[in-house]
This record gives C-alpha cells, structure tokens and sequence, in this order.
C-alpha cells in the first residue's frame, strides 16, 4: 500500500492555487493525506511553527517533518514517492526544461499580478503584456504537445494549472479575456484537457464561489501593486 | 570541440555559482566571457527568453537560470555530491537557496541600492532575515555540514559581494557582533580552495558595483 509508514498532512487555504498544487500531486500519487484547512486572517501556532520564515500555506508535514514552499513540495513529492505516477521526466536535461519552465513562470509575477489587478479602464497594456507571456509559454514551453507532461500530465501542467479556474477568474474582474480559442489556440485546449482529468475535475471549485474569493485577494493584493506600478 | 561550454561573467555571483559546481565536479569545460553590454549572437541564440548568463552548453543543449544548472551538473557528473542525496536534506537545500534569492538576497541588495526610505525598510527587514541564516548555520561549519553544498554556492553573494557592498555603502548589516555564526562563515568560505579562487577581485569589484550606490540608481538587479 502506498502509504505504509507515511503519515502525511497538508496545511492548506480554501481558495489557494499553490495549496492546489500539491493536492494535485498528492492525489495524482494516490498519497492518502489529512488536510487542515487554515484561516489566514488567524494563523494557527502549528502553521507558524511550522513555517516561521513565510507563514503561509501550503505546507506539507511528513512524518512529523514540514516542507514548505509549493514548488519545493511538489519536487519533494515526486523524489519521496518517485515511482508512482512520475511528475518529471526521466532525463535530465528534460528535467532541467521542466524546472526552466517553472522558474519562467516565476519570473512573469509581476507580468500576471498587473494583469489581475487590472480593471476595465486600464487592462489594455497589462493584457498585451499578458498575452505576450502566454503566447512564449503556448509555443515554446507546450509546443505540439497534449500536456507541458507530454501524453500525461507532469509537474509544469501543476504549476501552470493555475490558469484553469483562477485566471478565468481574474479575467472577468479585469474585463478581458486573455486565453480564448483565437489568441491562444493550442494553450486553451491544453486548459480544457486538463480540466477534463479526472483528479483535476473532481476538485475544482465553484466558479462563483471562488469569483468572490478573489475580488477581495484582488483588492487587497493586485490592485495595490497596479497602484504603485501605474 | 569542448563538451560542455559555459557563458558567464566574471562579476556575476551567479555566473560564478556555476563555475564553482562544475569545478567541485571536476568538469572541463570551455568559459565564454560575456559582455553583458555587448551581448554574443551565441548568448542570444542559447538563451533567447531571458539573454542573461550563466547559460550551460552541454553537447550543444542549452540550460539557463544558475540553480537549475547546478542540479543538472549535480545530476549529470559522478564526484562530491552538491545536494544532499535524502529527499528531505534536499527539500530543506532548495528551500534556503529561495530563501537567499528570493527574500534575503532581494532585501539586501535594496538596503543598498535603494534610497531614502525604502532602503531603509529593506535594511531592517534584511536584518530580521539574516537572522534565519544565522539560526540554519549554528553548529555547522557549511550550510552543506562538513563540505560545501549547494546552500553555500547559493550564498556566495552573502559571502563575498556583500562585503564589498558593505564597504562602499558604509553599511553595518553583516557583522561579526549581530551575526557571529554567519561571519564565522564568511570566514571559513571565502578562504576554501573552491571559493577563493573562484571570486573576481576584490578591487575591480568594487569598482564594477561603485556606480550602483549612487543615487538615482534604484532598483533591483536579480541575476545579471
């Protein structure tokens, strides 16, 4: 049994993409887990033990050991429980791509938060520039490909599945749409194929719901930062 | 035609983390000197996202950003290992080379290049930072235990670019009474055969970095 002698337990935030991540990758590896589910505006003493340097979720704690930082967690995962359902390629300078990718992603922060922090009167330039980002990662890191993965999904699509259901979020409160058919052609059907993944399917939220999560995250985080940014 | 050829640049910790990974290893390889104001048609074509160094040739494929190079050397080439080999001791590496970069690093770079006010901000929440690295080293003689590891290859701009830093700026960040493990540290690191002869020097150093503590000059630089 895949489990025999783990005890696994993951802190985590409704609502949060990053805590997403690593239920995907824990599932995926049919890793049996408890959740915790932390409210942010109260931190627990056991989350601020656990993670005294950011204080924030995700944090996974294995055998009573805490990793912390979601992309940390996720190669953590995959080094852990390696032979079940690999998120990584087998060679590694496939694998060094992987983690480019990740790392572009990364690097694009402040490109997305603009974007989503934009509204209707100011979404023009933050669009383009948003759009300009997808366009490097639907041609150059996905390519012909069905997933970043290949024929199944790896640890890229993890992190890229972000743009599943919370960047459609975000496009609505910004009022442009971004990732369609006609822009982005081949990155839109990759977001359908993997929305269609069972495991990805089975925990996705609603879409209203998860709407008014973040208009308020929008408010407090994104729309500062356009502020100083504009 | 070499194997494996590395573009760089002398006065970039970055570029310099590779060196010492490839050097730990024992790997020959090629060095290009790149002008970063001059950037090479190959630098272009080798790393057409970001056209930054170092960038990685190895049998003609590229590989870019200095941490993902490294795991790539650590996993490509037999020789010391630059990770730890336990998931977790791993998973712990990877965290306080994000933590350098990302949070540390950032931090006290704005202490110094940033004016007025967010200087200031940035020097006491590097201060508050460096307290996590000095808690990590207590008791250690490298972030790696007994041999130097991927944390200190990581940390090479806390160990040698920040002294050089300190000096020009008239910064007291990094000192031996608020941070005795970390510059007992420094010590030990910037005088192991790897690092020391690894490092660009000292005086032409300071000239390169001279200009950033001007004002006017703001902003952050993460990797050259």
């Amino acid at each position: 049994m895949e489990n025999s002698g783990h005890i696994v337990k993951l802190y985590g935030a409704w609502g949060s993409p990053f805590v997403h991540r690593v239920i995907w990758a824990l599932k995926l590896k049919g890793v049996e887990y408890e959740y915790i589910e932390e409210d942010l505006s109260n931190k627990s003493s056991s989350l601020l033990e656990y993670n005294p340097v950011h204080k924030e979720v995700p944090v996974l704690i294995h055998n009573g050991k805490p990793v912390v930082d979601s992309i940390v967690i996720l190669e953590y995962i995959e080094e852990t429980w390696p032979h079940l359902y690999p998120l990584l390629p087998a060679d590694s300078y496939d694998r060094a791509l992987a983690r480019f990718w990740i790392d572009f992603g990364q690097q694009k922060r402040p490109t997305v938060h603009a974007f989503c922090g934009s509204s209707k009167e100011n979404n023009e330039k933050t669009g383009e520039k948003m759009l300009e980002t997808l366009n490097i990662i639907q041609d150059q890191a996905l390519g012909d490909k069905k997933f970043f993965g290949g024929d199944s999904i790896g640890m890229v699509d993890l992190y890229f599945g972000w743009y599943v259901q919370w960047f459609p979020c975000f496009e609505q409160l910004a009022g442009l749409q971004v990732l369609n058919p006609s822009n982005l052609p081949k990155l839109h059907k990759w977001a359908m194929n993997f929305k269609e993944e069972p495991i990805i399917k089975e925990t996705l939220y609603d879409s209203k719901k998860l709407l008014l999560h973040l208009e308020g995250i929008r408010k407090k985080r994104y729309m500062a930062a356009q502020a100083r940014v504009l | 035609m070499a194997e494996v050829k590395l573009f760089g640049c002398g006065y970039s910790p970055f570029s310099r983390r590779v060196e010492m990974a490839l050097k730990l290893k024992g790997v020959e390889y090629e060095y290009i000197e790149e002008d970063l104001s001059n950037k090479s048609p190959l630098l272009l074509k080798y790393n057409p996202i970001h056209k930054k160094v170092p960038v990685l040739l190895h049998n003609d494929k590229p590989i870019a950003e200095s941490s993902i190079i490294i795991e790539y050397i650590d996993e490509t080439w037999e020789g010391p290992s630059i990770l730890p080999k336990d998931p977790y001791e791993r998973a712990m590496a990877r965290f306080w080379v994000k933590f350098i970069d990302e949070k540390c690093g950032v931090a006290m770079w704005k202490a110094f290049a940033s004016p007025g006010e967010e200087g200031e901000k940035a020097k006491e929440e590097a201060a508050q930072l460096l307290k996590f690295l000095e808690e990590e080293i207590k008791g250690k003689k490298f972030f790696g235990g007994e041999n130097i590891g991927l944390v200190d290859i990581a940390a090479n701009f806390i160990g040698y670019w920040f002294g050089i830093i300190q000096q020009i700026a008239g910064l007291e960040l990094l000192t031996k009474e608020k941070y005795p493990n970390l510059c007992k540290w420094v010590d030990g690191y910037i005088n192991h055969s790897l690092v020391k002869d690894n490092l660009p020097p000292k005086d032409k150093m300071t000239e390169v970095l001279k200009p950033l503590a001007q004002p006017g000059y703001s902003g952050y630089k993460p990797k050259v």
